[in-house]
């Protein structure tokens, strides 16, 4: 080992547990036999977990970001851009990282062979899109607005629409998979998978914002999602070069 | 500096495995087959009945049997040597999953201790509402599993055996229990 192994300096990726859910939530019940029921125990944050699969632009395909051209023909529904920045909790953004979103049709719909909804398929609608971000942690993708839909949860139970989102960033810490959702939706007030989020702030952040200025006219609507992954505190050695 | 506060978690629901959706045809292959060294480790997430969870998605992180990693945050230097390090894989029907890999190299720590070969391992699932990260050890590291920091941290015996996956017969086997007497270490970070 030399000197320089021995004084290896490691940045740590702050928690942010006040802005995420709990694991055992009684209203959302297939948490019931899910959650484990013992304590997590802490896991330092060394070097598996302060790096983290690089995966770039070579898992995107050319349309991969537009999920209206991936048939021969157009899916039924209402056309949105869906654009944001991807940032770490100290602002910075997050360059060449992988996005991935999958979503249901504008019926409600996921062409997935467990769903049973009695809602129609759209030849035309995988519901599945991939990008990797650009130099300044932007993505954009192009897509239908997804339907809401039923689920067994509760009695007459739905869940608002809503987009899957995935992320990487850059290190093991800061893996996120998340939901979009849409602004004033009404269903908001009965999910309980959006409302396990106890911080009212903390959840309005899940919620994508109309922007009328990146509307593309005579075209498609434009909804902005930001997405805020932890961040590393400044390590001891940017301290003392600062 | 500015701090922003963070996205919040939520389920990967039951669905991310549209078709060509987040599970990857050469997921599993953390490296090619063929590849010198290559171990199949194989396992099965149980829910607190003791049932299959089917529809989950297991992800695997490590360094290269070297102990690098092709990072720019890896202070000892980035070192690219062809090595994905990352694996993903869905449960099937029988909430069983696998990966081939190669066991990745011991890591120092910033106090001086060595860890053990590791993965860091993320499971996703319709009602887990935040992602769940446990750990994998190979069996065939007794001494370097005994001085390993995060392994000692764990004090109850089956816990900490609930890390290590067992050697069977041309591979390893890795169940993962979320709840019940069997449940799995599962870490904060």
């Amino acid at each position: 080992m030399t000197a320089e192994i021995s004084r290896l300096v490691l940045p740590t990726y702050r928690r942010d547990d006040a802005s995420h859910p709990p694991l055992d939530f009684a209203g959302y019940t297939s948490t019931a036999l899910r959650a484990p029921t013992r304590p997590l125990r802490p896991l330092p944050q060394w070097l598996t977990e302060i790096t983290g699969p690089v995966l770039g632009r070579d898992r995107v395909g050319a349309l991969d970001h537009d999920l209206t051209r991936q048939h021969d023909g157009e899916p039924l529904g209402e056309r949105i851009v869906v654009s944001g920045r991807i940032l770490d909790a100290n602002g910075r953004p997050v360059p060449d990282t992988l996005v991935e979103v999958w979503q249901a049709n504008a019926s409600g719909r996921y062409a997935h062979a467990v769903d049973r909804h009695d809602a129609p398929l759209d030849p035309n609608f995988s519901g599945v899109g991939r990008t990797v971000t650009d130099a300044d942690g932007d993505y954009r993708f192009v897509t239908i607005k997804p339907g809401s839909y039923p689920w067994r949860n509760h009695d007459n139970a739905w869940r608002p629409a809503h987009i899957h989102f995935s992320l990487f960033g850059t290190a093991f810490t800061q893996r996120l998979v998340t939901q979009m959702y849409f602004p004033g939706d009404p269903l908001f007030a009965q999910d309980p998978i959006y409302n396990a989020i106890r911080d009212e702030r903390a959840r309005e952040r899940m919620v994508s914002r109309f922007d009328l200025d990146s509307t593309v006219p005579e075209w498609a609507l434009s909804y902005r999602f930001d997405i805020v992954l932890r961040g590393p505190d400044a390590t001891p050695f940017e301290e003392d070069h600062a | 500096m500015t701090t922003l506060e963070t996205t919040p978690s939520q389920t990967v629901g039951p669905f991310f495995a549209l078709p060509d959706g987040l599970p990857w045809p050469d997921g599993p292959d953390v490296v090619p087959d063929g590849t010198p060294g290559a171990v199949v480790i194989s396992g099965r997430l149980l829910d607190g009945a003791g049932d299959p969870v089917p529809d989950a998605l297991i992800e695997t992180w490590q360094a290269s049997p070297g102990g690098r990693f092709a990072h720019p945050d890896d202070p000892r230097g980035a070192v690219d040597e062809g090595f994905r390090g990352f694996g993903r894989c869905a449960t099937d029907p029988e909430g069983a999953f696998w990966f081939r890999t190669v066991k990745p190299g011991p890591l120092p720590t910033p106090d001086g201790r060595v860890e053990a070969p590791h993965l860091d391992v993320t499971v996703l699932a319709r009602g887990l509402l935040q992602r769940l990260v446990t750990r994998l050890y190979f069996p065939d590291e007794p001494v370097a599993n005994a001085a390993d920091p995060v392994l000692s941290s764990v004090e109850d015996p089956a816990a900490r055996e609930s890390l290590i996956a067992r050697a069977t017969g041309g591979g390893l086997r890795f169940d993962i229990h979320l709840q019940g007497d069997h449940e799995t270490a599962f870490f904060a970070i």
